[in-house]
């Protein structure tokens, strides 16, 4: 019964994952594609934890926080690269773009 | 008791399940940019909070373990997503995306333009 929930929610994170992955490639621009992106490494997040619960396992938590720290870094990049240009700034040079 | 412990988990991680769905069915049918942000930041932070909730409960109570890994990874992801999903709505402002053709309010555009004229005084 647990189990079988469980299962359900899997079902419904795969399905938010393949609308997302609708939106990536379709996403007419590009913040559209960061934000289906961002939103994919979140349900992963998630379906990693259900696993985790259905296996009784504790060994999927630091992939939990691991994913979690990369989707974050990973889109906080890209926006700056879209909005600047560039992801790090060099210090020394104004005209450097 | 038991049985009825692992019901209430599950049934939190269900609805945790259900919001992120919620959520990229909004991003896939609302029209623009910044309306797909806010579906994706906000009721996806909610479904993914409740689902680790759940996990933190259950391996709290039937693995016997309390996880603060688990509770790091609940405020992080707390802080962070809200923010990724400012930077790509300001990201995308700044780079000139429009907005859906029947918004009615634009806060932002009086802002940048009465910057841009103090910087063109300067």
């Amino acid at each position: 019964m647990v189990s079988a929930l469980l299962t359900a929610a899997l079902v419904i994170l795969s399905l938010a994952i393949l609308a997302c992955t609708y939106r990536l490639i379709k996403g007419p621009t590009r913040p559209d594609r960061i934000a289906a992106l961002d939103t994919i490494g979140i349900n992963l997040l998630a379906m990693i934890a259900v696993i985790g619960m259905l296996l009784r396992t504790q060994d999927f938590i630091e992939i939990i926080l691991v994913i979690g720290i990369l989707a974050f870094i990973g889109t906080t990049a890209l926006a700056r690269y879209i909005e600047r240009g560039v992801v790090i700034e060099r210090g020394d040079d104004e005209h450097g773009r | 008791m038991n049985m009825a412990g692992e019901l209430l988990i599950a049934v939190l991680v269900l609805f945790g399940a259900l919001f992120c769905g919620l959520s990229a069915f909004g991003l896939v049918r609302l029209p623009d940019v910044y309306l797909r942000s806010h579906a994706a930041t906000k009721s996806a932070t909610l479904g993914v909070l409740c689902v680790l909730a759940g996990a933190f409960l259950y391996m709290m109570f039937y693995v016997e373990v309390v996880s603060f890994k688990l509770l790091i990874a609940i405020v992080f992801v707390f802080i962070t997503s809200p923010v990724a999903g400012h930077l790509n709505g300001r990201a995308a402002y700044r780079s000139g995306v429009k907005l859906w053709e029947n918004s009615i309010q634009d806060d932002m555009k009086p802002v940048l333009e009465r910057n841009k004229g103090m910087q063109s005084k300067n």
